[in-house]
């Protein structure tokens, strides 16, 4: 969880007045808050993104040079919580993705 | 060597490693505060490719790893309850408290889920207000800003059956903990690239000065280690004691403004145990008094539970680097990641965990056949 996981952001979006967007993981996609980036930032940008929130923006090179790295070391656990995760619905009559 | 040949950058590594070597004069003893960085440098065998130059000794950098036992007790108390619902991340579900853990409170009938953000959790319970929704917000200050969001959100809202049961530590305390014990062997700190991606480094110009010790913030891959190591050499056979930023390209020296103001803005300091090492004095993040509804402790009477930790399992003392994961009777016999007996074994940015399923045994003793693979 410590490890921040770099995502390509593909889409912005408002919840009430908090910055959000959909991030690409390697193929797994995601809400992100923005909030707390310092940069401005679009879509088609990298970001680095710990538990749901992007600390900070970086090149497309840097971003894949950091999956990679992440993909080498096996923790990108946090991607395959991700996919076990079930998304927040009503407990009870959710179907599992 | 034999790891080292894979990675991409190998030639880099080597020519870092041999001018690591070169420089030092002695062995000095280094320590690491990060999970990610333990389980790089134990897979990648850098310690192995700077030996005699370098001991690198792995310090309590898994936030998983020291969760105190009472705190996953009172999560296992929680999950229990009819009505309330355990979230958590998926690496904290098969830490063993003193009776069980979260996997098999939930095989029991617990209601445990894992999700990938606090926020995830803030949602669930805005989506069922008739279940009470708790986060197991643990980690370092990588996640603090994550779990202070959701608090802010939560209140923001007006959500009310969304708590959060805080388990938050913070490296510099641990680093004073360590520097000042009678035993301390360290002699310079690789400090956690990511830890400072969010709070810059002011906070280790002190400790470098007082202590008189080289603290280098750096990254997590090979090559980012490799450099650390020879910026901490260098400086060590200068006589030198300054914070330097080996992870430039991701580290300011103040960090993310935003999120620490909010940080500062939901948690204060505090007192807090860690599993294996003791309470380390403001060395943690509780809730402020305004925020203290949102507080699962508070809310839910949890106070009392408390727990002594077993005595077989001396995970403090690989946490304090006075003890190898190869050196504790108990690896690989009757502590292996299967039936961990303390959580450096569970979590993969545990050193236990690192040192077993990267092959490192004991010599002449019996390697498990599993061992030299990375566990899904």
């Amino acid at each position: 969880m410590c490890l921040g996981i770099p995502g390509r952001i593909i889409e912005l979006h408002h919840d009430g007045d908090l910055a959000m967007g959909t991030v690409d993981f390697g193929g797994v996609r995601r809400d992100v808050c923005l909030a707390y980036v310092q940069e401005e930032v679009g879509i088609g940008d990298y970001v680095i993104v710990h538990v749901g929130f992007a600390i900070s923006k970086v090149d497309e090179a840097e971003a894949k040079r950091t999956f990679e790295a992440l993909e080498e070391m096996s923790q990108l656990e946090e991607l395959e919580f991700l996919k076990d995760a079930i998304p927040p619905g009503v407990i009870g009559q959710e179907a599992r993705s | 060597m034999k790891y080292l040949s894979e990675y991409r950058d190998a030639h880099i590594a080597r020519a870092l490693a041999k001018e690591i070597r070169a420089t030092a004069t002695r062995t000095w003893t280094m320590m690491e505060v990060c999970g990610g960085q333990t389980h790089t440098i134990v897979k990648q065998g850098l310690d192995e490719l700077t030996e005699g130059a370098v001991e690198m000794i792995h310090g309590p950098g898994c936030p998983v790893c020291v969760t105190p036992l009472e705190q996953i007790d009172r999560a296992l108390d929680l999950a229990a309850r009819p009505g309330v619902v355990l979230t958590s991340f998926g690496d904290m579900l098969r830490v063993p408290g003193s009776e069980c853990d979260l996997f098999q409170i939930r095989a029991r009938g617990g209601n445990v889920r894992i999700v990938y953000s606090p926020l995830d959790a803030l949602e669930l319970a805005q989506k069922n207000p008739d279940k009470e929704i708790v986060f197991f917000a643990v980690g370092f200050e990588t996640t603090a800003p994550a779990n202070a969001m959701a608090v802010w959100r939560a209140r923001e809202l007006g959500v009310k059956n969304f708590s959060v049961l805080v388990s938050h530590v913070t490296v510099p305390p641990a680093m004073l903990a360590l520097l000042s014990a009678p035993d301390n062997r360290v002699q310079a700190f690789l400090a956690a690239g990511h830890v400072c991606t969010v709070m810059g480094f002011t906070e280790y110009e002190p400790i470098a000065a007082t202590y008189h010790v080289p603290i280098i913030v750096t990254g997590f891959e090979p090559v980012d280690l490799l450099e650390g190591m020879l910026m901490a050499v260098k400086q060590l056979e200068a006589g030198d004691a300054r914070v330097e930023n080996q992870y430039v390209r991701a580290v300011r020296r103040d960090g993310n403004v935003p999120a620490r103001s909010l940080v500062e803005r939901v948690f204060e300091l505090a007192d807090r145990q860690w599993r294996g090492i003791g309470e380390i004095p403001l060395s943690g993040l509780a809730l402020r008094e305004e925020f203290l509804e949102y507080d699962a402790v508070t809310k839910f009477g949890l106070e009392g539970i408390r727990a002594t930790e077993p005595a077989e399992c001396r995970a403090g003392d690989v946490l304090r680097g006075q003890l190898k994961p190869v050196q504790c009777p108990a690896f690989g016999t009757v502590c292996t990641p299967e039936h961990p007996l303390g959580a450096p074994m569970v979590s993969s940015e545990g050193a236990c965990a690192a040192y077993y399923n990267y092959g490192r045994f004991r010599a002449g003793a019996m390697a498990p056949a599993t061992a030299g693979e990375a566990r899904p």
